[in-house]
């Protein structure tokens, strides 16, 4: 029990490390991009707060001294990474209400939307993969792999695009774009959801037979089990870890979908949000959703590291 | 260092003379894509550019082989003149994430201890993040402008060189052969040359493929977004988001550049087999 709890820390330890080096490197790029904006920062902030007719050179100048923005850049940086240490995300550029604010409405959206997007990928990967698991190299397989082959090279948002126009345009099923309902969590969802189903299907298939050429499979059977009982206790559950490990293989992937989806079915969500900063040069914005967005991403590689803990007894064992 | 490793050289490659059909295919679409991109602007020899508002969303025509967008612009030059963009920046960004790429792994194989470690620790920095949030927020430093996505793009996809090449030298390094060879007087360049390039060759091949198709779809995607290359650059993403308002009145306009990257990315995924490396 000792080990286990040990080899939990080790995990928690190397992804809050990944949390820190993320933070870190979004807090960089976010300063670049603010040393990046023409025009003299100091001018900019001066008539963010008094207004463009109240500003004058004395005004900026008295800004730069408050903020120190006549300091070398590397103190800048640091001032910049500091604030970002104490979670201070400032305020929109644009809507001018406090980042955290807009984050928190965003990010229940932004986490439907990947629920859903795996969801929709469990529903068609897991009939599709012990399907074809269980007949290798039929016909069914050979069509099933050739539809991966060809699911995995289109990109999700020119899949996204072709869904719309067939469901939402011409057969009235879903809803175009927004959100209103739950209705409208089922195009994205599925936009994404194929896209990951691709390659996991695969995977799947190739779980099922492994454990169907398995010994411990025949001595199951051999022993009297039926076939159903064989696939439904032991088979399935052999096959479950690499397909939970896949899903951390394509958390990547999850959350570039969630950015590129949000934005083609206009989904009130942080990668939307993180799209529409960069386009408005709304650098808090941006330094604030694209932050949260890759915590996510550590967040949820630790969930699937500690889930294979759960659901394998030997990596307890050990 | 020297620990004997047992795990048997492949240097006696047990040689494929048939290759799968789908690798042909797939090779044979990459090497048309190729040729049209380089070749087909000054064949068809229309500007891309080129507005003419009297014939918007034209059917295809002798004219224009494949239609006319909603600004009247010969679709099969934007077309050709977006795969000259996508496979050109996919190939820029592919050799110098490849180079760079593979020399450091060999590096950190080679000399292991704290080169290995510093340069390990620099990759999973990269890879700390989802790949297009890195090229997205780099992207966003000075937006519209294709280089910072040819650096975000490079940056991004020289981890996954660099890892497999480590992971391979080591295995190689160690190996009996390469003592044998190393006791026969031979110096690094050689047995880099001799032993590692052949047993690394193909998996590069097939990464860098990957590689390429990444970076031909973040292009697109960055461009639908509005985020990369900005109109009135003819790009595929571009061109997507464009055309998207006008579905109604032409359909096969937007399934057009849907289906030139679709193919594009399919191409490349063919010509190394497929979902093989996933």
């Amino acid at each position: 029990m000792a080990h286990y709890f040990k080899s939990v820390l080790t995990v928690l330890a190397a992804r809050g490390l990944q949390a820190i080096i993320v933070a870190v490197i979004v807090g960089i790029v976010s300063f670049a991009m603010m040393q990046a904006l023409p025009g003299d920062a100091a001018f900019r902030i001066a008539a963010g707060r008094y207004g463009y007719d109240m500003m004058d050179a004395a005004a900026a100048e008295a800004v730069r001294l408050e903020l120190g923005l006549d300091a070398p850049w590397f103190v800048q940086l640091w001032g910049w990474l500091g604030q970002l240490a104490q979670f201070d995300l400032g305020n929109s550029l644009v809507y001018g209400t406090p980042v955290v604010d807009e984050i928190a409405t965003q990010l229940g959206y932004s986490l439907l939307l990947a629920g859903g997007a795996i969801v929709a990928s469990l529903m068609i990967a897991l009939p599709m993969g012990v399907a074809t698991g269980l007949n290798p190299d039929s016909l069914l397989d050979r069509i099933c792999m050739g539809l991966s082959v060809f699911l995995r090279a289109v990109p999700a948002f020119a899949l996204g695009v072709v869904l719309v126009l067939v469901f939402a345009v011409q057969l009235k099923l879903f809803p175009v774009a927004g959100f209103r309902g739950i209705e409208n969590l089922i195009l994205p969802s599925f936009t994404l959801g194929i896209g990951l189903a691709a390659v996991s299907n695969r995977v799947v298939r190739d779980a099922v037979v492994d454990a169907m050429n398995s010994d411990w499979q025949l001595f199951a059977r051999t022993k009297g089990l039926s076939a159903r009982l064989t696939l439904a206790r032991h088979v399935l559950r052999n096959a479950a870890l690499p397909v939970v490990t896949y899903v951390g293989v394509q958390l990547a992937y999850l959350i570039e979908g969630v950015v590129i989806v949000e934005t083609v079915f206009a989904w009130p969500g942080i990668g939307h949000a993180l799209v529409h900063a960069i386009f408005g040069r709304d650098i808090a914005m941006v330094q604030g959703t694209a932050l949260t967005l890759g915590l996510l991403y550590v967040a949820l590689n630790l969930c699937v590291d500690l889930a294979c803990r759960g659901i394998d007894p030997r990596e307890r064992a050990v | 260092m020297q620990q004997t490793n047992t795990i048997p050289s492949t240097h006696a490659q047990t040689k494929q003379t048939k290759q799968p059909l789908a690798k042909v295919l797939g090779f044979a679409l990459v090497a048309g894509l190729a040729i049209a991109a380089i070749g087909g602007p000054g064949l068809i020899g229309v500007d891309p550019a080129k507005q003419s508002l009297l014939a918007t969303l034209s059917p295809p025509s002798l004219a224009h082989p494949l239609g006319t967008d909603h600004l009247g612009r010969d679709m099969a030059a934007r077309l050709l003149s977006g795969a000259q963009l996508s496979l050109s920046l996919a190939l820029l960004s592919v050799l110098t994430a490849g180079l760079p790429g593979t020399i450091l792994g060999v590096t950190s194989a080679w000399f292991g201890g704290w080169t290995d470690r510093i340069l390990g620790a620099f990759a999973d920095a990269v890879l700390a993040m989802p790949g297009l949030l890195l090229v997205l927020m780099l992207a966003a430093i000075a937006p519209g402008s294709w280089w910072t996505l040819y650096a975000g793009i490079s940056l991004t996809l020289w981890v996954e060189y660099f890892r497999y090449t480590r992971q391979r030298a080591r295995i190689v390094l160690a190996d009996p052969s390469v003592e044998a060879s190393r006791l026969l007087g031979l110096g690094p360049l050689l047995l880099v040359r001799r032993h590692l390039i052949p047993e690394i060759g193909p998996g590069l091949l097939t990464i860098a493929a990957f590689g390429a198709a990444t970076a031909v779809t973040a292009v697109a995607a960055l461009g639908f977004v509005n985020v990369g290359v900005r109109p009135p650059t003819a790009e595929w993403g571009v061109m997507m988001t464009e055309l998207l308002p006008y579905w109604r009145e032409a359909p096969f306009l937007i399934l057009q550049p849907v289906a030139c990257l679709v193919i594009t990315v399919l191409a490349l995924h063919l010509s190394v087999g497929g979902l093989r490396r996933s």
